[in-house]
This record gives C-alpha cells, structure tokens and sequence, in this order.
C-alpha cells in the first residue's frame, strides 16, 4: 500500500486543488439544483473554514449526495467527496440526527422487521396514504422506490445449500439487499461461480455501514465494519478472494471505511480490503486469463447498462460492460450518466427526491429512448431507483450472464 | 487483455486512443482525472508566433521546424500535423486548416492566431478587421465582461465593438459560471428570452460575440445566429471551459463508441521493464497496486501543469508516471527574469526519436514500444508559440499511426 492517507491526510489533500473546476462540470448535483453550490465550493474551499470546534459555515454540503464523481474526475488528487463526506458527518453531529435517517441507515435492522412480516410490510410501503403519512412524519419521500421483501432471506438458503467443492474458492459478500430482497442475485451468484468451477463459501455477514457513513453515523458505521470485517478476515487471511454483488458495500471494505472512517489501521479490514472485489472485476479477470467460460448462449435483448457512481469510484472502469459484449445477440447501449441520483438513500428523503429524479432524468430517458428490454447496473438502490422511475425491469449483470449460461 | 495502454486523457491522450480504437486496438486508457481539455480555448492552435505573429502555418512550419530541430513538429513534420487535423475535422464540427491562421478575439479582446477552430467561433475572425462587434454579456456572470472585451477590440484590433449586457439569469442561480448559463442555453424558453432582449439592441451591421455558453452538448450557435439574423461567434472564457468541455466529450464519445476504455483515478507510478521493452504499469488504484500489462504504451500524461512532469525542491526534474529520463534541465539559470521572456526550464520534456520513442540520458532509445505524445514532449514553449493543442493533436495522432504501421499481430484490425 503506497498511499493509505489517514483522515488528516484526507482533508489535507484539499491543497493541492488549484481550482480549475472540472469537479464542478461532473457534480450531478450542483448541474440540476442550485441549493447544492458544487464539489469545489463545498469541498477545498469550505473545508479551509471549517474546524473541530467552529459550526461548519455552510449548511449547503448537506445536499452533496456523495456519489464521488468529483474524487474520481479530480486531476490533482483532491479527495473532495471523502473531505464532504467527513465534514457532514461533523455537521450532523451538531445538528442531531434525524429520526428517519437512523431509520434508514440500518438496513439490517430494516430486513430483520420486515422479513417474517413480508406481505403486510410491502403492502404498507406500497400504500400510497401510508407513504404520504410517512413522507410528513419523517419525510421519506412518498414516491421514493422502496424494494420489496423476499419474505426470506439469502442466509436462509445458503445453510440449506449443498456446496460445491472445487480447487478455487471464493468468499461471497452478498450485502443486505440481497439478503432481505434479492436472494434470486444470490442465488444466481453462486450458481453462476460453480458454473466456473468455483466453490462459494457464503460466511454469515451483517451490514458493512455505508448508509450510516453516508448519513454521518460515524461511530456506529465503524462498529458494523469491525464486525463485518472480523467476519471476512478469516478468508482473506487463507488466501480466499472475497467477492461481493453490491458494488457500493465492496467499495466500502475495499477503499471507503478506511479513507473516510479511517480505519486504516484496524488489521482485519486492511487485509479484508485487500482481498475484496467487485463480482464483475473479479470475472473479467478470471476471462483475461482465460478461465471464465465463455460459451455464451444467445440473449437477444437490448438493456442499457449503467455504471452506478460507487461502481467508478472502484477506479475499474467497466467490467460488466466487457463481460456483457461477451453474451451473442445482447446489445447493449451504454448509459452516459454517472449517477442515477438515489446514491444510496440520498433520493429517499423528501427535501431531496425531486433532485435525484432530475439527476436520473438523462439516464431515465435512454432507458425509454432505446426501448430497453432491462436496464442492467450492478448496485441495488440504483436498480430500485431506474426500474421505479423508467417501469423497465432492472437487474443486475449477474442475471444477465447466469441466463447466458444456461443456468436459468 | 491490452493491445495499448494510454497514460492521460487529454487531447494528445485521446486522439491516440480513438484513432489506435477505431483501427481495432484494444486500448486501455489511465489517467488520474480528466485532463486539460475542460481547462482549454477548445480552438487547435498550430503555430501562431514563430516569433512574429504568423499568417499561414503552412508556410511558416517549415522554417520553424529547420530552426527548431527538437521540437515535436520535427518528428511529425507538416504532413503528419496536415493528416491529424484532417482526421480531428472529420469528428468535430471545426473549419480551418494549416493555410492560413485566424485571428479571434479573446476575452479581453486580444486578436489570438489560431489555425482550426469550432465552427461556433469562425465569424469572430478579426483579419482585415471587419463588421462591428456587439458583445453580449451577462449580468450575474462574473467570469466574462462584455465591456472589457468591447475595450479591447476596439483599441488593440481597430474594430468597433460595444457592450451589451443581459439580464437574462439561468433559473435560480444567483452565481452563475459559465457552465450553468450553456445549460439555461440548451432550454429554449431561455433561448428565447436572450435573442429577444439581445434582438431588440442591435444595429445594423453589427456581428454579436457571446461568451463561449451556448449550449454544453448540444450546441445551439446556428439556431442564435439564424434568430438574430446576423453572424453569431463564441469567445472561450474562463474554467470551467465550454468548448474544451466538447472536446472531451466528442473524443470520449468516440472511445466509447469504438471499444475503448477509460479508467479515472488511476496513477501511473512505474513501468515494469523486459529488456528493451516495457512490460506492464504499476498503477495505483485507490488503495491497491495494480500490475497492468500491454504491448504497446503511449505516454501523454502531460507537462508542469498537469503534474506529467514534475520539479522537485532540490530543482530535479523527473517524468511521473513511467520515469523517462527528461531532457533539457537547465544548469545554471532556470528561469529569466522577465515574466515573458524565454525560460531554460520551458523546454524541458522528454525527447524522443524521429519514432516518438522516449531517449534515456545518453540518447539512446529508452524502450521500444513506448511512444510519447503532448505536452509531456521536450523542446516546444506552446504559451509563447500558440501551438499547445496542435502538438498534442499531431503526436497523439502519430503516436497511434506508429503503433498501427509496426502491426503485432493483436493489433491488426
């Protein structure tokens, strides 16, 4: 590791920002509202005004949805959406926390309640008086996309499973949309890695804590990653890859926790963070070199794929939209956005709904515009979000290559 | 697998790896951000003092590249700088060509030579002088002051201009940049507020300069000029860079289109080297070190400014990414004392041969298949001879006809 920056390290980075705005020409945000002033404003020059025991001068770094693109577009280094991730958390710390933020930043509390009372609840989420009294209670947005329980859980299925056993093993982090929502991406995910003569270990695993980073819970988010980690560890150190399916959690173990929370230096994250990769990274390296089976049936289809904003802050280009050239017959229309505009729970609340579908209304119209089949993209929230906002079906590339295998 | 690793996104890095993409390659792009383009005029200036001002790059390229035989043109030559416009002016809507320079007006009204420009700035030609200009600015824009420019080219090209502000204020913003007011263009109902409040205040004859904002990706300059029924131009402005901005875009577009990938937030810290040949990058990514193989490599990750070439405390100067060896360090004296007289240290750069391929200390040839384009190059002062873009272009673009003329077997289309 060359450049493991500490939090003070992080925030001195704003010295090198020179002010030539290309932050600015990216931010989805501060493009579609004026409330949001932009990542060059908020970021390296607010933070010079900010300190531990002065308020933060400006209040308006609450609408930065911390999608990074402006880390990601910065020719000089500047870690601007980690400085504005950080400086909100302090805000917030002075502010107080509101009640429907705690509420969803903890999506396994969430998944646990919902689960065993999986009808009512997605009837009571789907009840439009319901939401509306929820959106003036607590201001979660009436409209905002809210998945849908499974009514069990993807844990459930993996200690019923008979597993493979094979030479390569990998770790699955499966996160919790798939786990209380989506447990067909697991199941899927491991079948699709057998498929490819991997045996799936599946350890119990709770939430990695981006929404509570995100919403400024620091301490709590740093003690869902310690016990996340300490659950991932014990791969990591045999060697084993961990794999994970949401590409915003896997950010988070690889780069997230550690340059935002700093916990550089808590052992088993670093080595966990080592060992960790996006499910899509990790099968185009295995088709580099050459053990990804590609024998591909035809999908005649047209999706647009879109790249969720944590995705690029993996610093991997596209890895699913290589692996979905691979599928016969599949065409595959490449979104231009670099956010769909929920970033996690950001388009959730209701003083900030209207921005995220005017962030998303580019990607939104492609999807209409092409006459999509599905959009593909590899992050639940944003799959929730485009399938809510277009009425086209979301998946994830996963789905997409285990139906080309000819698994199902 | 890589075919090409380009190392920079800007106008020499992008050209390499559309034309490298379009021909077949399988080209992987690296760069810590976006480059220099959204910081740009957005205009490709060729040669514009060589030391006078320069009326036809044609003519003038010749004698330049006799006296200069370490500059980039040297190695492309003016038909290699000829085909790599002809190419950019196939993509993008640009006019002008190597024969003769325009003249535009910068925003302070300063005629600036430049050889090929968006269509969306040719009417601001000021040669020979021509019609009245009326330039339109905007209240809320801190950034462009139409006064200001009307004083310059009025006193510095002897053409009469005035100033004609707007109050029309993209929804909401009370500090607007240049980028907010090309979106609000891109809105008709905001296009219809301008030409109408613009429409009314002038006079017959007049040409009107706006700032360079009219639209992001959708330009809507021909629908203003036919609206106002006179010649419309654009004049660059400050960063954020409109023009500049659609020239990423376009070139972007152009990679994705044809299979090639761009990586942000990647660092090149080294080169791993077999023999006479680099063998694979390291690069950093995030958190990780990443080992990143190729056959070929094309380094244009630009000079000082973009951190491509960098200068220590102790007065070193090294390349960053590969560790090239970099020429022309002055000894003794590094900078003049005159702001803008020549400085030793404005050459510095890593020479190449007559193949773009990066020369080690002693002048031998450091690698075989690294090629070098752009800024990153020694031997060129591109602010004092206008020529930045045009080097970049006309490298870029033989850097990739170099990789494409020597055909491994991956690389053939």
């Amino acid at each position: 590791m060359t450049d493991v920056l500490g939090e003070l390290l992080m925030r001195d980075s704003l010295d090198h920002c020179v002010k030539c705005t290309i932050c600015e020409t990216f931010c989805p945000v501060s493009n579609v509202t004026p409330l949001f002033p932009g990542p060059k404003y908020v970021g390296p020059q607010a933070e010079r005004y900010r300190s531990d025991d002065a308020p933060s001068p400006d209040e308006s770094l609450d609408y930065c949805s911390g999608c990074g693109i402006c880390t990601q577009v910065c020719p000089q280094g500047v870690h601007v959406a980690e400085i504005n991730t950080q400086a909100r958390a302090k805000l917030r710390e002075r502010t107080g926390f509101k009640l429907r933020d705690r509420l969803i930043a903890r999506p396994t509390v969430a998944g646990a309640l919902g689960t065993p009372v999986a009808p009512l609840a997605n009837w009571a989420l789907g009840n439009p008086v319901l939401r509306l009294a929820l959106e003036k209670t607590i201001g979660l947005h009436r409209n905002a996309p809210m998945p849908v329980y499974a009514g069990r859980t993807f844990q459930r299925w993996a200690r019923r499973r008979d597993p493979v056993t094979a030479e390569r093993r990998v770790a699955f982090f499966h996160g919790c949309g798939t786990n209380y929502y989506e447990p067909r991406l697991g199941e899927m995910t491991v079948a699709l890695l057998e498929h490819n003569g991997i045996a799936v270990e599946i350890p119990k695993q709770g939430c990695c804590g981006l929404p509570l980073q995100s919403n400024g819970m620091f301490d709590d988010a740093r003690a869902y990653v310690h016990r996340l980690a300490a659950s991932l560890a014990p791969y990591a150190r045999a060697g084993v890859d961990i794999v994970g399916t949401s590409t915003s959690c896997t950010l988070m173990l690889k780069r997230e926790a550690l340059e935002i929370l700093g916990l550089g230096d808590d052992p088993e994250l670093r080595i966990v963070s080592e060992r960790i990769y996006d499910i899509c990274e990790y099968l185009l390296a295995l088709h580099d070199r050459g053990e990804l089976r590609d024998d591909f049936k035809p999908v005649p289809e047209t999706v647009v794929y879109h790249a969720p904003c944590q995705q690029q802050g993996h610093g991997i280009g596209k890895p699913a939209i290589e692996l979905l050239a691979l599928i016969p017959e599949l065409t595959v229309h490449e979104s231009r956005a670099n956010c769909c505009g929920v970033a996690g729970t950001y388009g959730l609340k209701a003083e900030k709904y209207q921005i995220a579908m005017d962030v998303g209304a580019g990607l939104f119209r492609q999807v209409a515009d092409t006459a999509s089949d599905r959009s593909v993209c590899d992050s639940e929230t944003c799959r929730w979000q485009i399938a809510k906002a277009t009425d086209v079906p979301s998946v994830h590339p996963v789905e997409m290559l285990y139906r080309a295998s000819g698994l199902g | 697998m890589n075919d090409v690793i380009v190392v920079g996104a800007g106008v020499a890095g992008l050209t390499a790896a559309v034309r490298l993409a379009e021909s077949g390659a399988r080209v992987l792009v690296l760069a810590k951000g976006v480059g220099a383009t959204h910081l740009s005029a957005g205009t490709i200036d060729v040669l514009g003092y060589a030391p006078e001002r320069v009326a036809s790059p044609r003519e003038a390229l010749g004698p330049f590249i006799a006296g200069h035989p370490e500059h980039p043109y040297a190695r492309v030559g003016v038909e290699g700088i000829e085909a790599a416009l002809g190419w950019f002016t196939a993509r993008l809507p640009y006019v002008g060509s190597l024969d003769e320079n325009l003249l535009l007006p910068t925003a302070v009204g300063v005629p600036r030579p430049s050889a090929v420009v968006p269509e969306t700035m040719a009417a601001g030609d000021l040669r020979g002088g021509g019609d009245p200009v009326a330039v339109v600015g905007f209240r809320a824009s801190k950034d462009f002051h139409p006064a200001l420019m009307a004083d310059g080219l009025t006193r510095l090209a002897g053409v009469p201009a005035r100033a004609l502000v707007c109050s029309a204020l993209p929804e909401d913003r009370v500090d607007a940049n240049g980028l907010a007011f090309a979106r609000a263009f891109e809105d008709a109902a905001f296009r219809e507020r301008v030409v109408t409040e613009v429409a009314g205040q002038l006079r017959a004859g007049e040409r009107v300069a706006f700032p360079a904002v009219l639209g992001v990706t959708r330009p809507v300059w021909a629908e203003v000029a036919e609206r106002l029924g006179r010649p419309v131009f654009e004049v660059p402005t400050l960063p954020p860079s409109v023009p500049g901005m659609r020239v990423f875009g376009a070139l972007r577009d152009a990679l994705r289109r044809a299979g090639g990938r761009l990586r942000l937030n990647n660092v090149v810290v080294g080169a791993e080297r077999s023999g006479a040949r680099v063998s694979a990058l390291r690069v950093r990514v995030g958190l990780r070190e990443e080992t990143l193989r190729a056959d070929w490599f094309v380094l244009a990750s630009g000079g000082v400014a973009s951190g491509g070439i960098a200068l220590d405390s102790r007065w070193r100067v090294h390349e960053t990414a590969l560790g090239v060896p970099v020429h022309g360090a002055p000894d003794g004296e590094r900078f003049s004392p005159d702001y803008f007289a020549s400085h030793p240290m404005s050459t510095v750069g890593v020479a190449v041969d007559g193949e773009l391929r990066p020369l080690g200390d002693g002048g031998e040839r450091w690698a075989d298949n690294v090629l070098v384009a752009g800024a990153t190059l020694a031997g060129a002062v591109p602010w004092k001879e206008k020529s930045g873009d045009g080097i970049s272009l006309a490298t870029g673009f033989a850097a990739a006809g170099l990789v494409l003329g020597k055909p491994t077997k991956e690389v053939v289309a």
